[in-house]
């Protein structure tokens, strides 16, 4: 079980969140003029990473707001969690000096 | 070598120990086809190129050893009783396959047809199970309605009392379904592709996709170097999204740990397969006599082939209410495979955006029993370059379309 970082309520364990699947998949400002290569993407095309991933978490069972974590898959060390909304973090640089 | 009662009895009187039943050659500098993974499916794959299209030209790599991926790690249910016709008519050509397998390998592959029995908790789980029946009937295929009562006399262990937290109301039975011994698929493929000419080539992975200037692939580079190839199937499971990102090509893939362990070893009480996908939990008994248990994935994709201890004890607490007499027992092993799962939890068989190259994937938390008609109908595709009709419908290019074949909205959880 992982023990995630809430943003907002610091570290509680994994049993208190549902997973949203990866983050800063952008749908597209204005939906009607994109074409099906795009929808296809954003529907359904995931980058999977073994490595550095960038996820969506929900604190359902604590404050119930969503936020953005990245983790890295092969070891599950999370590596930083941080709010919804702000940039996405510089994965080289998270990488370095945290996992093995 | 041929295996029969005679062979067997020969050997066990000589005292020898069995020859070495494949090959494990180096790397020739190039191949007809390239299948990467060699798990049962894409060993199968291999077995049917040499055997039904004339293809001896070909090589198998595998990062590990043969089988040691979710071939070795799942929990053999084998059923084809899914919603969709697409996916019946897959599924159940592979349990065609399945009913000859000992004989067309001379392997045995202990594949057993104890009937695999789902149940039902719920009334949306009733209206479920009658459902896919009414489909299975009109597709030809075996799967019958159970009363609770019904359902304890063909599982006598069951417990069908009303008072327990999700009462059995009924259950969909395939008679036909059952097991079958998963490292025998993958070492009956092995033996069988390797007699008729396919370099098996163990502990060597492959590390990148080689392309010409036109985009088509021309071979795989490895930790043995380079080979090359005029076609190349991936056949990677979890790992299917690592390597096809060698060749730029996005896939619909997401891959979960996915548990299951084993009891010790006790006689026979078990004897069929039953499934609750709404509490999560299945289980069967292996002729060892171990209870084999499926649990679930975790939440989260990764690739660690471990899975959170929470998972699987949510599932023995469904397994200690279903089966009350096995509440004492000890379990032996637990352990996780990385299954690939596509948003519509059914395959994707077939031809990429990239020339030559072909992929076989997303099988999930459920490909085991498709395991020959996979092969089958793969090595069709990447001989002829097109798909055989079975698996047309598990186009990559059903995400663009939209032409999903939903098992998941069918199943919510499918294995
Ligand atoms: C716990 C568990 C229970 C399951 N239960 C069932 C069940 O009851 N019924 C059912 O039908 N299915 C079940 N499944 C699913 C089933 O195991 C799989 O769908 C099926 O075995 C996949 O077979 P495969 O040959 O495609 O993959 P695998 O057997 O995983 O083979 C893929 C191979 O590719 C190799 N590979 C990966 N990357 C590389 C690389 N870069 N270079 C070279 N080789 C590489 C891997 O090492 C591996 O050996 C279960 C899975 C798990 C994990
Ligand atoms: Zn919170």
């Amino acid at each position: 079980m992982l023990l995630i970082e809430c943003p907002y309520c610091g570290p509680r364990p994994e049993l208190e969140f549902r997973y949203g699947g990866e983050a800063h998949v952008a749908r597209a400002a204005d939906p009607a003029t994109v074409d099906d290569e795009h929808w296809t993407a954003f529907l359904f095309w995931r980058g999977n990473p073994k490595g550095l991933h960038f996820e969506r978490w929900r604190h359902a069972s604590g404050c119930g707001r969503f936020f953005n974590c990245a983790r890295d898959t092969v070891s599950d060390v999370i590596v930083k969690t941080y709010k919804a909304g702000e940039p996405k973090p510089d994965a080289a640089r998270l990488m370095t000096g945290t996992t093995p | 070598m041929k295996f029969s009662a005679l062979a067997l009895l020969k050997q066990a009187l000589s005292g020898e120990p069995w020859p070495e039943q494949w090959r494990s050659p180096e790397p020739k500098p190039a191949y007809d086809v390239v299948i990467v993974g060699a798990g049962g499916h894409g060993l199968a794959t291999a077995y049917y190129l040499a055997k039904e299209h004339g293809l001896h030209n070909v090589a198998v790599i595998e990062k590990g050893w043969l089988g040691g991926g979710n071939t070795g790690r799942n929990t053999t249910i084998i059923r084809s009783n899914y919603l969709w016709e697409e996916s019946q008519k897959l599924y159940e050509h592979a349990v065609k396959l399945w009913e000859g397998l000992s004989q067309e390998l001379n392997y045995n592959v202990m594949y057993s047809p104890r009937g695999v029995m789902m149940l039902a908790h719920t009334e949306h789980d009733i209206q479920s199970a009658k459902r896919h029946i009414h489909a299975n009937r009109l597709g030809g295929i075996d799967n019958e309605w159970l009363t609770p009562e019904e359902a304890q006399a063909f599982c006598p262990i069951l417990n069908i009392s009303r008072d327990i937290r999700y009462p059995i109301l009924g259950a969909a039975l395939q008679r036909r379904g059952g097991t079958a011994r998963h490292d025998a698929v993958a070492w009956g493929y092995a033996r069988g592709a390797s007699a008729l000419g396919v370099d098996i080539i163990q502990n060597c992975e492959v590390k990148g996709l080689r392309r010409a200037p036109s985009g088509a692939i021309t071979g795989v580079e490895t930790t043995k170097g380079f080979i090359g190839a005029k076609r190349v199937g991936v056949v990677a499971a979890g790992h299917t999204s690592v390597i096809m990102q060698m060749a730029d090509v996005q896939m619909p893939l997401e891959s979960y740990p996915l548990q299951a362990l084993v009891s010790e070893p006790v006689k026979p009480v078990m004897p069929c397969v039953v499934m609750s996908n709404t509490i999560h939990a299945y289980m069967s008994q292996s002729d060892k006599g171990e209870l084999v248990i499926g649990a679930g994935t975790d939440a989260y994709t990764s690739y660690s082939q471990t899975g959170g201890l929470h998972i699987s004890a949510h599932t023995l607490d469904a397994i200690c209410e279903l089966f009350p007499v096995v509440r004492r027992m000890k379990m032996l092993r637990n352990w996780g495979g990385i299954v690939d799962v596509t948003p519509d939890r059914s395959p994707i068989i077939g031809k990429t955006p990239v020339e030559g190259l072909f992929v076989n994937c997303g099988w999930g938390t459920g490909g085991f029993k498709a395991t020959p008609g996979s092969g089958h109908v793969f090595a069709w595709t990447l001989a002829k370059g097109e798909p055989h009709p079975i698996n047309a419908p598990f186009s990559l290019d059903r995400f663009r379309t939209g032409r999903l074949i939903d098992e998941a909205a069918a199943a919510a959880v499918a294995h």
